[in-house]
């Protein structure tokens, strides 16, 4: 029987929670790197024993680790992430030149096809690729370098590159989104890029409809339709049909279009999930109900899952990172909470159970299909 | 032989039980300390310093003799009962955060 392997990122360690197929019952190994914070683990779709985990605390800093065997055992890798020639300047919270500086790895993203080739979105917003495992690390400055680079603002966590998607179907397609910059598209496998944030409107920043200053929280694709992007934005759910060059939103009848994760089904390009959060000052869900909504019709007309989800007294938040699909035959949907639940469901959401209840704030979580 | 203990997240982090003994040829100071036990343990590189030998981090510190070293310039000489091993040198992470 297939089974699925969940990487839960926590303030204080990472986890491994694996089950069979019927995803009832599970296993919780961890934590790993106890004390430590784990941004993010995510597996290589091209062998999935090759993890890679983003470990880093205020002490020590960062630290990349890697296992080749599912996450039983684990081995330091390299930490040096040093931005390309002189790293310039980008807008401090006031306004002011702030020169860039590595503070961590928020996103690890594997190559479709290479175990060894994974590409890691950092704070200060820089994007980085490794070719050999994780042993040594290069940017690709042509992101930062940017034109708008020196006019890039971070937002309240930080000014971090948090996704990073690739298109398996436009080979050196991908998008970086990045906090409080907005998405970016590249076509030539991260040599340059362009900013796609047209018909994004952010009414935090002075132009609410320029180039760049949006606060993109997520951004999603299904594989099978790589044209159509989702985003989860400080405010509004947005959409777009043509691989970015233009946005339009979905939010729809959601109780709040603010939050931060966004996925998609597995196996329905047009099923969407969102959790709604009350708002930026107040990062839990409306009325202490916690939501999962979904769309069936690609954005625009949701619906609330509430099956097995906590409806009163709920005041946790849902990160950015922390939702994440299987790909069995009734997908799986799975996310992390600040106040550490790991929630799945096995039939897309209908319903759900706590895998774990008392992990260390959730920071991440991915899921991997095994074999 | 220097004698070197590290934090308890760190000695995790190289697989470290109690203390680090280092032999050192020629002067000892924090740096060639530092450049000792990296040798040792890669996977300290750039968690007690900037890699290449760089700064110190801002929430490490340097004691022995009941002396903070933090701010000593990395090749002045330690103390002699660190150089003679009847002192450790700590490496020590700040009392900051949870």
């Amino acid at each position: 029987m297939t089974g699925v392997r969940v990487l839960a990122g926590t303030r204080k360690g990472a986890f491994v929670l694996t089950s069979d197929g019927r995803r009832e019952r599970w296993e919780v190994s961890g934590p790993h790197f106890a004390g430590w914070e784990v941004y993010h683990l995510k597996g290589s779709p091209a062998d999935p024993d090759r993890l890679y985990a983003s470990q880093s605390s205020g002490w020590s800093g960062q630290v990349i680790q890697r296992s080749d065997d599912g996450g039983a055992t684990w081995e330091p890798m390299g930490n040096q992430f040093a931005y390309d020639g002189t790293p310039g300047t980008h807008q401090w919270y006031d306004g002011t030149p702030h020169p860039w500086e590595f503070e961590r790895v928020w996103h690890l993203e594997p190559s479709l096809d290479d175990p060894d080739t994974v590409w890691a979105g950092v704070e200060d917003a820089g994007l980085f690729r490794s070719a050999d495992g994780g042993r040594s690390w290069q940017e690709l400055p042509g992101l930062r370098g940017h034109d708008t680079g020196p006019s890039w603002q971070p937002g309240a966590g930080g000014m971090c590159l948090h996704t990073i998607l690739l298109d398996p179907s436009a080979a050196g397609r991908m998008f970086a989104a990045i906090s409080a910059a907005g998405v970016f598209r590249s076509d030539d496998a991260g040599q340059t890029w362009r900013p796609i944030n047209r018909g994004l409107q952010s009414e935090g920043i002075p132009d609410p409809d320029a180039e760049v200053g949006h606060c993109v929280h997520r951004i999603a694709m299904h594989p099978a339709r790589p044209r159509v992007l989702f985003m989860q934005k400080h405010w509004d759910v947005m959409r777009s049909d043509d691989g970015g060059e233009s946005w339009h939103e979905i939010s729809g009848n959601l109780p709040t279009d603010f939050g931060f994760p966004i996925d998609v089904h597995a196996h329905e390009p047009e099923t969407i999930y969102v959790v709604p959060i009350t708002s930026d000052a107040q990062h839990y869900p409306p009325e202490g109900k916690l939501r999962v909504y979904r769309s069936r019709t690609g954005g625009g007309d949701w619906e609330p899952l509430t099956k097995g989800l906590p409806q009163e007294h709920c005041y946790v938040n849902v990160l950015r990172d922390a939702m994440a699909v299987d790909s069995l035959d009734s997908c799986g949907v799975y996310f992390g909470t600040t106040g550490g639940q790991v929630y799945a469901s096995a039939d897309s959401g209908d319903s759900w159970a706590p895998i774990v209840r008392d992990l260390p704030a959730v920071l991440s979580v991915e899921v991997q299909t095994l074999p | 032989m220097i004698r070197v203990i590290l934090p308890a997240h760190l000695r995790a982090l190289a697989r470290i039980n109690g203390e680090v003994h280092l032999e050192i040829a020629g002067q000892v100071t924090q740096r060639s300390v530092l450049d000792a036990l990296e040798a040792r343990h890669p996977a300290l590189r750039g968690t007690i310093r900037a890699h290449d030998g760089g700064p110190r981090r801002a929430f490490i510190r340097f004691f022995a003799c009941e002396q903070d070293l933090s701010h000593e310039q990395p090749d002045t000489p330690l103390p002699d009962p660190v150089a003679e091993g009847t002192e450790p040198y700590l490496i020590v992470g700040a009392m900051a955060g949870g």
